[in-house]
């Protein structure tokens, strides 16, 4: 029995493309414990989304993984073959995908499709066992039992959603990864989707990994995140030590460009440019060209990069730790 | 550190969609084929301007060259097998000639006397590379100029072709209403009809020559099913956000249908012509082996020929009167089409593996 | 006291949408029911709503992209230095109108033509209109691509937009919309598919941009913080009618309308420590704000510039 729930070391993965070698994710470290809410926090083209798809061992097809292990409760996924994989996924780690409200197969009723990947993974399990559990579940999302008996393109969108996430709590896993969720969504259907997630992970005990780059979201939802910029961490710590006191320049150039309804009308600041080809080897600090305050160790990509210690449990990239 | 490589325009653009085109093994080898032939196309006139050949004895249509041969005078038994023959096809033998045949010529002669005639057609030799016809025409030269022919009518019907489709798809989708009903209708009408017969007729009623046929084939091909495709695709092209954006800066509709909706249609009109030129060159053979078509020489002029003369029954002994020209028709027309499909690749990101 | 540029009464625009290809009844999807508002030159006005609610119908009506199904729209003409209604508008008023309003759409890589350069984008209202001479449509391009941060110009004009980012074709976007100096832009959503580090220099390029231009914005988003980055005024929808109408501080601080205050309370705020209590909304409330007029029609002067709706609404408990 692990102390952890999911313990990712060193993982690297870059996919082969017409263009080269795209380097999505870099040396990539976090741990999760049981029941705790992991945040992965970036914009587009960071790595996230590879991230979970990683975690799953549901990369595309040209991605290759150079380094690194994956344990989820103290066993290495990466090198298993595709059937034990298969009894792993959903089992004990699955996922509520983007869009995942378009991933419904529209000529078969939700209720079927959810107890086919019950079946998949307990074969022995009875009907009634299987309606009875999907009730529970439904029950817990906020969900009327009789959805169970409609077709996906008779529920609104934030009812598609709902299902998805009881369908990725069917098999009892223990770990749940949320991809943007509730993009897509009204506001008011994102906050009662989100207090269901809670809701469910704090009854069920689970530990979920939440990926967006909503900043607003995160804070609300996780006890610990990490930050990602072009393919790797650059800060990592507990939720609420990294919004008080963030030490990297990318964390603040975040922080410092989302507005909020809440307080006083504050003044906020924006980046230039965008982030980096990930086909080029990067050296140095990956953020430097757009950090507002670079050193000239940044410059000139001379700095030595890796992850220091900044507060309690609380990382940050060499680099921005110095120039704070 | 700037943007990712910021590539210049066209150039750039060009080069992404050629290395993306070479990825195709399909469009490669159909590239080769086509570039094969265009090189015969080109070749003949270049041998003839600078006098490597000889008009008078190459010229695909009224050269003329033959070898003399002697050939002994003999009489075919009746009955077989002889000392000298198994069967009834070993006599006469190549350098025999029997002495009925002349006699039924009215030319007289007497068994063992050497007979002097032309070979024609004569099978391949170091003047004439694939031989020559039953008119002792270089069968070579008449390759490359059925390819001339396949090029010019493949080329100018489609352009023709995919000019006129594009130009009513785009209008039926942009337009819509009555003009667009009236163009679907008669694309459906078009698409019913059976081509070849349809080619008969109108042979029958015009003396078709490249030219003409180039325009009917256009013609044809534009008025039917492909306007259906574009038109869908200028649909697509119709409700993106920048044709708004022209629409509310004031545009005319003639400035968004030219210059917005057209040129995002093109591509794929690009594909179709590929397409269509290989139902050219395969109509083309097909009407010129029923004789249907006035033209001097093209590959299926060649077969044609050799079926009126009876050359095609006799299997391989005369191959070189068919297998060439049946074999460009058959390898230009799948080379073009192997051409669109690796277009197809490049043009269709859905289809790339990566 | 600033003047009109846009005066709204009662836009209604109606889809009809059949059951089926053999049934004859026509269901009428009411996407926009009946709104009404004015927006002064040089302000911006927020239209904040979820998706569905009608506010892309309502830019694109006012745009005259899908022509509305009644209503007033008064535009003002620079002209004739009068408000003149789109309905009776003249060939030489469309003109005008069509130079002073433009729109910026919310997606980047599908508003600008593949096929066009830079240049030719940005230059084709000038085109269009007639405007200047051929090199001074040319200089004008130079500048207005300056002005929104793409320098230096020259680096641009024969570029194409796949080889440029997200930010840099919203910046095409607004150089296009801006280089005949339109009194009135309609933005929608210009910076919702953009990376949230980049989206407030767009946002402050804009603000700049209607000061020194003197251009009045209708912003249309679904985000409330952005709406009171950019935003003097917000009108709240909700099922294609206008449900609150405020100046931004004052809709933030004191929102009377039951679906206001629930939006409002469900926006997740960035900050861990922050306890956010959902408004719980209860039919009590909503009679409350039923009651406050008779007239279901307009909406409901509170005084201070606070206007809300008092007719009745489905589907919110």
């Amino acid at each position: 029995m692990s102390e952890y729930a999911l313990e990712v070391k060193n993982l690297s993965m870059h996919y082969d493309t017409l263009d080269g070698n795209v380097d999505a994710v870099k040396n990539i470290s976090f741990n999760v414990k049981s029941g705790e809410s992991f945040g992965l926090v970036g914009e587009s083209g960071c790595g996230k989304t590879s991230v979970a798809m990683t975690l799953l061992q549901l990369q595309p097809e040209n991605s290759v993984i150079t380094d690194g292990s994956i344990k989820v409760d103290g066993k290495e996924l990466i090198g298993l073959s595709e059937n034990e994989l298969r009894k792993i996924r959903w089992d004990s780690i699955s996922i509520v995908f983007q869009g995942a409200m378009n991933a419904w197969n529209p000529v078969i009723k939700i209720g079927e499709q959810i107890r086919e990947a019950m079946r998949e993974h307990n074969p022995e399990s009875s009907k009634k066992d299987n309606i009875e559990k999907i009730n529970e579940l439904f029950r817990m999302v906020g969900l009327d039992e009789s959805i169970s008996e409609r077709f996906p393109h008779e529920l609104s969108g934030g009812m598609k959603q709902r299902a998805v996430i009881a369908l990725a709590l069917s098999c009892d896993p223990k770990i749940i990864i949320a991809d943007e969720p509730t993009t897509a969504l009204d506001v008011v259907i994102q906050d009662q989707i989100l207090n269901e997630i809670k809701k469910v992970q704090e009854l069920l005990g689970l530990s979920l990994i939440y990926i967006s780059h909503d900043i607003a979201v995160i804070a609300e939802m996780t006890d610990k995140i990490a930050v990602m910029y072009a393919g790797s961490i650059v800060e990592i710590g507990p939720t609420k030590s990294v919004f008080e006191s963030p030490k990297h320049s990318y964390t603040r150039a975040l922080l410092d460009s989302t507005p909020s309804i809440h307080g006083e009308k504050k003044k906020l600041s924006s980046l230039d440019g965008e982030p980096p080809s990930l086909i080029n080897e990067i050296n140095g600090c990956s953020f430097s060209p757009r950090c507002p305050s670079p050193t000239s160790g940044c410059r000139d990509q001379t700095v030595e990069m890796g992850l220091v210690q900044v507060g309690e449990d609380h990382f940050a990239d060499k680099c921005c730790s110095e120039c704070v | 550190m700037e943007n990712q490589e910021l590539e210049n325009g066209l150039k750039a653009k060009f080069k992404k969609n050629w290395r993306l085109f070479k990825q195709s093994k399909l469009g490669m080898t159909g590239l080769t084929i086509v570039i094969f032939f265009g090189f015969l196309a080109i070749l003949q006139p270049l041998l003839f301007l600078t006098n490597i050949w000889d008009e008078g004895t190459y010229h695909p249509v009224v050269g003329y060259d033959s070898e003399q041969i002697s050939r002994t005078v003999v009489e075919c038994p009746d009955e077989y097998p002889t000392e000298k023959y198994n069967t009834k096809e070993d006599c006469p033998r190549v350098d025999e000639v029997n002495i009925r045949y002349l006699k039924a010529f009215g030319i007289d002669a007497e068994v063992g006397d050497s007979y002097f005639s032309n070979v024609q057609p004569a099978p391949p030799s170091s003047r004439h590379l694939l031989g020559t016809d039953s008119l002792g025409r270089d069968i070579f030269s008449q390759l490359m100029e059925g390819s001339q022919v396949a090029f010019l009518l493949g080329l100018i019907s489609a352009i023709i072709g995919v000019g006129i489709s594009t130009l009513l798809g785009t209008a039926a989708a942009f337009y819509g209403g009555k003009l667009d009903t009236y163009l679907m209708r008669q694309s459906d009408l078009v698409l019913m009809l059976p081509s070849l017969p349809f080619l008969f007729i109108i042979s029958a009623f015009a003396e078709l020559k490249v030219w003409h046929l180039a325009v009917v084939l256009g013609t044809l091909g534009g008025l039917g099913g492909s306007v259906i495709t574009i038109k869908s695709q200028a649909l697509q092209v119709k409700v993106k956000p920048f044709v708004d954006s022209a629409r509310i800066t004031g545009g005319s509709k003639r400035r968004i249908m030219f210059s917005h909706i057209l040129p995002n249609v093109a591509p794929l009109a690009l594909l179709y012509m590929v397409f269509s030129v290989t139902g050219a060159i395969a109509s083309e053979s097909v009407l010129s082996f029923l004789g249907l078509l006035n033209i001097d020489m093209s590959w299926g002029i060649m077969i044609y020929l050799s079926q009126t003369e009876g050359f095609i029954f006799t299997g391989l002994k005369y191959w070189w009167l068919i297998i060439p020209a049946g074999l460009a028709v058959t390898l230009l027309a799948g080379g073009f089409y192997l051409v669109g499909r690796g277009l197809d690749d490049v043009f269709n990101p859905r289809l790339r593996r990566r | 006291m600033a003047d009109n540029i846009l005066e709204v009464q009662n836009l209604t625009k109606h889809f009809e949408v059949s059951n089926s290809v053999f049934s004859r009844n026509k269901k009428i999807v009411k996407a926009v029911d009946g709104i009404s508002f004015d927006i002064k030159a040089g302000e911006t006005l927020g239209l904040v709503g979820q998706s569905g609610c009608g506010k892309t119908t309502t830019a694109r009506s006012l745009c005259l992209l899908d022509p509305k199904t009644s209503g007033i729209v008064n535009f003002y003409n620079p002209t004739t230095k009068s408000m003149e209604s789109i309905d009776s508008i003249s060939e030489d008023g469309m003109r005008i109108f069509r130079r002073n309003m433009q729109m910026i759409f919310q997606d980047p890589y599908e508003s600008l033509n593949p096929r066009w350069t830079i240049k030719d984008i940005i230059k084709e209202p000038l085109d269009i209109h007639n405007i200047g001479s051929f090199s001074e449509r040319e200089e004008a391009v130079v500048e207005i691509l300056r002005t929104v941060g793409l320098t230096p110009p020259e680096n641009y004009l024969a570029r194409y937009p796949h080889e440029i980012s997200g930010g840099q074709r919203q910046r095409v976007s607004i150089a296009r919309a801006l280089v005949m100096k339109p009194k009135f832009v309609v933005c929608d959503e210009p910076t919702s598919m953009l990376d949230v580090s980049i989206r407030i220099s767009i946002m402050d390029l804009m603000i700049n941009l209607a000061k020194n231009l003197d251009v009045s914005y209708l912003y249309i988003t679904h985000d409330l913080a952005v709406a009171r980055y950019m935003c003097d005024r917000i009108a709240v929808m909700y099922n294609g009618k206008i449900v609150e109408l405020a100046n931004t501080e004052e809709l933030l601080k004191n929102p009377i309308h039951p679906y206001t205050k629930r939006l409002i309370s469900s926006i997740p705020v960035p900050d861990p420590t922050y306890k956010r209590e959902v408004y719980e909304l209860t039919q009590n409330d909503l009679d409350n704000v039923y009651n406050l007029s008779d007239n279901k029609e307009d909406l409901f002067d509170t005084g201070n510039n606070h206007y809300v709706a008092t007719h009745k609404i489905e589907g919110l408990l």
